[in-house]
Formats: structure tokens, sequence, C-alpha cells
């Protein structure tokens, strides 16, 4: 039966007929694996997200976790769901051989992830953040820390967050206050509170391992002050068990409009209640070096954003595969030829305006689904591609990319989610439909992790110009070799997107040519609109050209979404290019008081 | 303790199912294989037993190229081992020939017991469990709901009407196992790697050594008749409730016989 889920032959497709992530196999760190590997663990993953994820999912919602005043209870069916997620060993799939991992590659694990994303965002959530602690930890912590700390969460038995926002330094980490004290054993003290912490405090594992931004005496100012320290709920003794109780306290948790049964935390460290050795302060470990927190944060930072991409399409995509289904199962009204009024009903899929919802809501959510996937593979490609220079591309690519891999699914696979309720008309709108819980959950995706005006920033005022453009260079390359092969039905989309993204260039050089930051942060925004479906549109011309040849529904579906966006969507952006050349100031000069 | 468990591929069990017009057989092709769902359940009892006694667990599976999805699965989740008979002889077996191959595959292994779902959810017959103990003339324990193994002797509990029957038989036996009984595990991340490793012999008509007369359609003892599409669903009765509702209610079930 088709899943409402997710969509296990558009999976399938970008995969195998587009990706060609059985290539990969070939390699050295991906040679135990097969297409039979590949196939299995999105099969374990559909089956997980079907039994033990979307069951509690309006559960989880409805009974957000519950503060006592002391501790924080989550309803049980999200235990056991993590419990059946942690034996499958999912957790440590993608991760190196040598730490337990099974090599999986990214854009498979990715993938799979979506399902369990699609069914169920705030319980996978737990798992997902634990995972990119471990990476953060694999990546810049000492060995001792990898054996104390990340081998019990790949086993599921710790979970881990990352403590960054205060509630005075949200956006702006350079105001971050958190103190840490170097102690005569080589520990810290750290004293401070943390806001927006997910997962911050819960009955779910063993352990919490938080990762915290905090500053010592005498650092200096701004972010470039910030270092970064591991500090568990518990203590963990030499034998890895758990032992005293750390001075990290809740405080309180956040009730959000969405993602609910993922408890969002105010963590007080260092306050008082506890006294971890005998002394004050919560007691944490060094990751690194000092003052480089930052930099060692944005390894998590950045897995995290390509994350929320693809939460922001999963949710999406469920979405539309909801209201597809509505669409085709309920009758209301007639064609308006028809004036018979005692003629049978026919399906609201019928009807012209509800097709133009879902075919929109298909191009948004397949374009986004193909791109986060590409990133995925960017990160394969990064790691093991055989030269150096195809390594080194595809990280540049990557960070270029990330922007708009969180940002642009955050807006458009909201929109997705927008057109849900509308084809489910009155209906979308009450608690008995779960659309709108999709469009709540997935409103949080354009604020955490760098909300999307940090996203269009982090573009056009960093990635877009670094190297001296190299990132925007190589996309520009990328983006038409794809136009270069556009031939036949494709050849004028190929022009389109050619000139979209010589445009791109174009604007790009005229917004930095008085290297006026005001400029700059008035139009990065609308900058990363334009960009966004340069991108998308680049990930339809692919997907179209990957039918070439091929007939059937699937297909003829997959080229009617690409021509959908290149007709409607990709000639929005003229406009907006225009408006990109005048490099207006209105955003930065406006005095405050007109607003 | 050496267990096999029988496991069948089948259409996806929540999908719309359809019987082909030119042979009236179930359209195969319309829709996703997967492992019987009952299956997975005797699957996990059979790695339970050994957990807890020890030995080893085989897949014995009879069907097309496409059945190694299914075995392969089963594999994942723990079993060490499988046997996959397919040829292209055996389409259109019915349930005796399906028990004729089994039996055929499972005879002189020195297995101690064998373990079926109660049912496969296209098929529903339920007989083959038994049909396969009189062939190799073995006791048999059927839908069980709880298993206990001590020494050679294997006692179940079968969930009757009203009352819980306790049976027991000495090894080797034939068990068949109902969903009650446990709650199947996922195949694990490091059980789908191993997997690819674990010997999977695969035998045909000829190996096993069967008359290709025996089985297959040429070889089934029923056929598929007839066949009609589902009526479609009518409109519902509507009762308006002026004072009358439950009387109305009561007498439409004694009409429909249904009381």
């Amino acid at each position: 039966m088709k899943s409402r889920i997710m969509s296990e032959q558009d999976l399938a497709f970008l995969l195998y007929e587009w990706l060609d992530v059985e290539a990969l196999t070939s390699r050295p760190r991906y040679r135990e694996h097969s297409r039979e590997t590949f196939d299995a663990v999105m099969e374990l993953s559909r089956e997980l997200a079907e039994q033990d994820f979307a069951p509690h999912n309006r559960l989880g919602d409805t009974h957000e976790p519950h503060f006592d005043g002391t501790d924080v209870h989550v309803i049980p069916e999200v235990a056991k769901a993590l419990a059946a997620f942690a034996e499958s060993g999912l957790m440590a799939a993608t991760l190196d051989a040598e730490v337990g991992g099974g090599q999986l590659p990214q854009v498979v694990g990715r993938a799979a992830s979506t399902w369990l994303q699609a069914a169920n965002i705030a319980t996978i959530t737990y798992p997902a953040l634990s995972v990119a602690n471990a990476n953060l930890l694999l990546a810049h912590g000492s060995a001792e820390q990898v054996e104390r700390f990340v081998r019990p969460i790949i086993e599921g038995r710790f979970f881990g967050t990352m403590c960054l926002s205060e509630p005075q330094a949200g956006s702006s980490l350079a105001d971050v206050v958190t103190r840490a004290v170097l102690q005569e054993d080589g520990t810290y003290r750290l004293f401070g509170s943390k806001m927006w912490i997910s997962a911050g405090d819960h009955d779910l594992s063993e352990n919490i391992v938080h990762l915290v931004l905090a500053r010592t005496p005498g650092a200096p100012p701004g972010v470039k002050g910030l270092s970064l320290f591991i500090v568990p709920k518990f203590l963990v003794n030499d034998d890895g068990s758990c032992g005293e109780r750390n001075d990290v306290v809740l405080a309180g948790v956040n009730h959000k409009m969405g993602y609910r049964g993922t408890v969002n935390t105010i963590l007080n460290f260092g306050e008082g209640t506890y006294q971890p050795g005998g002394g004050q302060g919560a007691i944490g470990t060094l990751v690194g070096e000092e003052h480089h927190g930052l930099a060692y944060m944005f390894h998590m930072m950045n897995e995290a954003r390509v994350g929320v991409g693809a939460a922001a399409v999963a949710l999406g995509y469920t979405g539309y595969l909801h209201a597809l289904d509505y669409a085709r199962n309920r009758p209301q009204g007639r064609p308006a030829w028809d004036k018979d009024p005692s003629s049978p009903q026919v399906p609201i899929i019928r009807h012209a305006d509800v097709r133009r919802m879902l075919l929109a809501s298909k191009s948004y959510v397949e374009g986004a689904l193909a791109l986060v996937l590409f990133a995925a593979l960017l990160l394969d490609e990064q790691l093991t591609a055989e030269t150096s220079d195809a390594r080194d591309e595809a990280a540049l690519l990557l960070d270029v990319l990330t922007p708009i891999v969180k940002a642009w699914p955050s807006q458009w696979c909201l929109k997705a989610n927008d057109y849900a309720i509308q084809v489910h008309g009155g209906y979308g709108y009450t608690r008995e439909y779960p659309v709108e819980q999709f469009y709540r959950d997935n409103r949080l995706n354009a604020i955490h992790e760098g909300t999307d005006g940090i996203q269009a920033i982090d573009l056009l005022g960093r990635k877009v110009v670094m190297q001296s453009g190299a990132g925007l260079r190589a996309l520009h390359g990328r983006i038409s070799a794809t136009c270069a092969r556009a031939d036949g039905d494709l050849a004028a989309y190929g022009q389109a997107l050619q000139d979209a993204i010589n445009r791109i260039g174009g604007v790009t050089m005229a917004l930095w040519a008085d290297r006026d930051p005001r400029i700059a942060l008035s139009n990065s925004s609308l900058y990363a609109d334009a960009l966004g479906h340069v991108v998308i549109a680049w990930m339809w011309l692919e997907q179209m050209q990957a039918c070439a040849g091929k007939s059937g529904a699937f297909y003829d579906g997959k080229r009617a979404a690409g021509a959908y966006f290149f007709d409607f969507e990709l000639p929005r952006i003229g406009p907006t290019l225009d408006l990109l050349q005048r490099c207006d100031t209105t955003f930065s000069d406006l005095d405050d008081a007109c607003l | 303790m050496k267990i096999a468990v029988c496991v069948k591929q089948v259409p996806d069990t929540w999908a719309e199912k359809r019987l082909r017009e030119s042979d009236r057989r179930l359209d195969r092709e319309s829709a996703d294989g997967v492992l019987n769902e009952l299956d997975e359940y005797a699957v996990e009892e059979a790695l339970r037993l050994v957990e807890a006694h020890g030995g080893e667990v085989t897949i014995v599976s009879m069907g097309p190229e496409r059945a190694a999805e299914s075995v392969r699965k089963a594999l994942s989740m723990g079993a060490d081992a499988a046997i996959h008979v397919s040829d292209d002889g055996l389409a259109g077996s019915d349930a005796l020939a399906t028990s004729l191959v089994l039996a055929r595959a499972l005879d002189g292994r020195d297995f101690d017991v064998v373990i079926f779902g109660s049912e496969s959810t296209d098929a529903r017959m339920s007989v083959v469990p038994a049909m396969v103990a009189e062939r190799l003339g073995w006791a048999m324990l059927t839908f069980a709901q709880k298993v206990d193994v001590d020494g050679t002797t294997v006692a179940i509990e079968r969930a009757g009407d009203g009352e819980t029957v306790s049976v027991r038989a000495s090894m080797p036996v034939v068990l068949s196992v109902v969903e009650k009984i446990n709650e199947p595990r996922y195949p694990s991340f490091k059980g789908i790697m191993a997997a690819k490793k674990k010997p999977v012999e695969s035998l045909d008509i000829a190996s096993l050594g069967l008359d290709a007369a025996a089985v297959g359609a040429s070889g089934a003892w029923s056929e598929v008749a007839d066949f009609a599409a589902r009526p479609a669903k009518a409109a519902g009765t509507v009762v308006t409730d002026e004072g009358d509702g439950g009387a109305q209610v009561a007498s439409y079930l004694v009409e429909q016989k249904l009381i």
C-alpha cells in the first residue's frame, strides 16, 4: 500500500535512478554495502516509522512533556520507539567502523531518516541531536571523551544536546555570558543559563550529554572568546557508569506551537542546587582548545542545518501525501459543465484549483527532497571522492548550499503544508486531521538552527563571496553543466536555468560592488529566495533528465512537476533579480519610527 | 536444537490484491512482496528458543526469485542460514503441493522443530503446517500462543474458544504460532550487514527429486473455479431518531439476521 508518510518510489528513484548511489559501493569506505543493504535499511526505517513512530505522533502533540517542578516526564511511547531505534543500530549506521559504526553512505542514511522525520519529527529529534553531538565529539573530542561519551550515545544509553543560546543571546552568540572557570584538576566549573535547549531534560536516557558554549575568564570578547565544554547531567565514572549528579538544573520548559513532543528547556548551570565534587558550579571538560568553541560547534550546526532542511522536506512531503490521498477520496461538487445535481459528485482532485495546489506542493517537496539528498551525497563525496580536487569541490559546494538546504525547504515545504490544509478545506483546520500538526511542526524549521534570515546573511554575506567567490563559481559550473546536457524537450528549460544562474552571478557582483554591508544586509533574504529557486530548478532539470525515455505515471508526474516549477515558479525570480540589481537599501536606511 | 522456520513472501498485506483473469491466480506483480507478517512471529519464536536453549535457525522458503528478499529479511532478524526452493515449475502450487515441497526440503536435515506462522495473509488456508507434519510423520502442535521446551519435549498453549488448551509432544515437531505469542524484533543494521554473508542454499524441483507433475499448477488438487470483484459499498441506512431510534436499530439488526 502506498504510504502517506513518505514515497518509497520517489526515494528509490532519487537514490538509484538519479544519484546512482550504488556506484559508491566501489569505494573502499562503502565496499561492504550493496543495493541489498541500502534497500534493507530503507525498509527497516519505514517499518520503524510505521509501527513505532507514526502511531504516537498525535499523542506526543496533545500530551507534551510534563514538568513536575523537578523532572520532565515524556509519554512512554517515545521511550519504546527510541529503544527500538537504538536496538536497530541505525543510530551509528553512518559512523566509522572503528567507533562501532556501519559506514553507510550519508545519502542513504539521510534518505532513510526522512521516514522517521515524516512519521514523528518530535520523537526522532532526540536521537538526531544525539548523533550530531557524537559526530562533533568524534571530530574534535579526545579519545578519552569519545570513549566516555560517544560510545554510550551510539548504544542509545546517553542522549545529547547543543547549548548555545541564552535568554539574552539568541542569534547573537557574541553576547553569550555563561562562564567556565578552569580548576586545578583540569576540569572547568560552569555558571550561567541556557535557553531553547531541545531535549535538555527528560527521562528517556541514562544520561544527557550537554555541549555548552561558554566564556573563560579573560577570553577575547565576541564569538572568538567562546569555548566548548562537555557537561553531562550525571558525571561519568571511569568504568562508564553514571555517578554523581552534576549541577545542571532544569529551570523550566518552553511551550511551543509545534514539535511539542520534543521537550524544550531552560537550563541553569552552577546555580547551586547540586554541589558535584563538593564544589560550586557544573563540572565540564573542554573540547579541543579554548576559544575555538564556535568553530567546533559549527561542525554540529552545519549537520544540524542539513537535518533541519530534511525535516522541513519530510513534514512537507507527508503533508502533500495526506492532501493527495484526501483529494482522491473526498467527493465534492461536479465538473463545471455538469449541470445535473443528481449526477454523482467527483473527487476533489478533479477540480483544477485543487490540482494546482497539489502540483505546486509536489514540485516543492520533491524538488527539495532532491536537494537534501544531493547535499548528503556531497558529504560522501567530501569524504571519499577519488581525487583531492573532487573532495574539495564537494566541500565547497556543500558550504555554499547549506544555507539553501536549510532555508528553502523551511519556507516552501511549509507552503506545501499550507496547501495540504487548504486542500482539506474546513477539515484541514480541525485537529481531527493531521495536516494542521504538520504545519505547526514545520513552522519551527524557519526559526531554529539559525533563522532563515541568518541563513540568508550567511549565504550572501559569506558563502558566495568566500575564497573570492569560489563557492558560487563551483555552483555556477555544476548548474551550467546540467544546462548543457539539456536537449530536446528540456532544451528550453536548460536555457532558462542558464540565464537565471548567469543573472545570479551578475547580481552578486552588483550587490558587493561597493563592499557596503548595508546593501548586502538589505538584500540578503531576497537574494536567498532567488538563488534558492534557481537551485531547486536545477534539481528539477536533473530529475527530468533522469526520467528521459521512461514512461508511466510516476515519470509523467516528475515531468509535470518539473514543468510546473520552470513555468510557474522560476519566472517569479525575474522581478526579484531586477530589484536586487538596484542594490536597494530600504531596509537598512528605514527610520524605525516608520514601522 | 536445530530449528527450521518456513516463511513465505506474500503481496503487501495491506495492498489491494488482484486475481488475474487469465489463470485466476493472484497477480503477485500488482503489489510489493513482503515477508508474511505471521511468519515474523515464527522467526521471532525460533530466535528466542535458540537464545534460551542454544542451537541454530534455518529459514526455509518456497517462492520465486524475488522471495529471496523475504528470506534475506528473516536472516537479518538473526537466523543463521536459509534454504530457498525456487523453480518456475512450482508456480500455481496449491497447499498440498507446497507441503510436499517443504516436507522434502526439510526431511533428513535433523531439524528438531519446524515453525510456521499460523497462516499466510494471501491464501489464508492454515493447513500447510498440518500437511507438512503429516508428510514428515512428526507430531503437530498448531496455533501456539506460548511455547516451552524442556529437553526433547515441546509444550504449547493454544487459545481455544473460552479455554486454553495445553498440548505437548516429543521432538521432532511441527509448530504453528499465532500473533499473540511474541512481538517480532526488527532486523538490525548489524543483522542486515551480516545477512549478506549467511549461507543460502538454492534448491529446485530436480534437486529435491520431485516429480514435476506432482507440483505446480499441473499437480494442484484444487483450483479457483471463478471469482468476482467485491461489490461496491452500498449506501448506508440512516436511522433518524424520533423517539423510536433504538427500536429501528433493533429491527434493522433482526432483518439482517445479525441478532
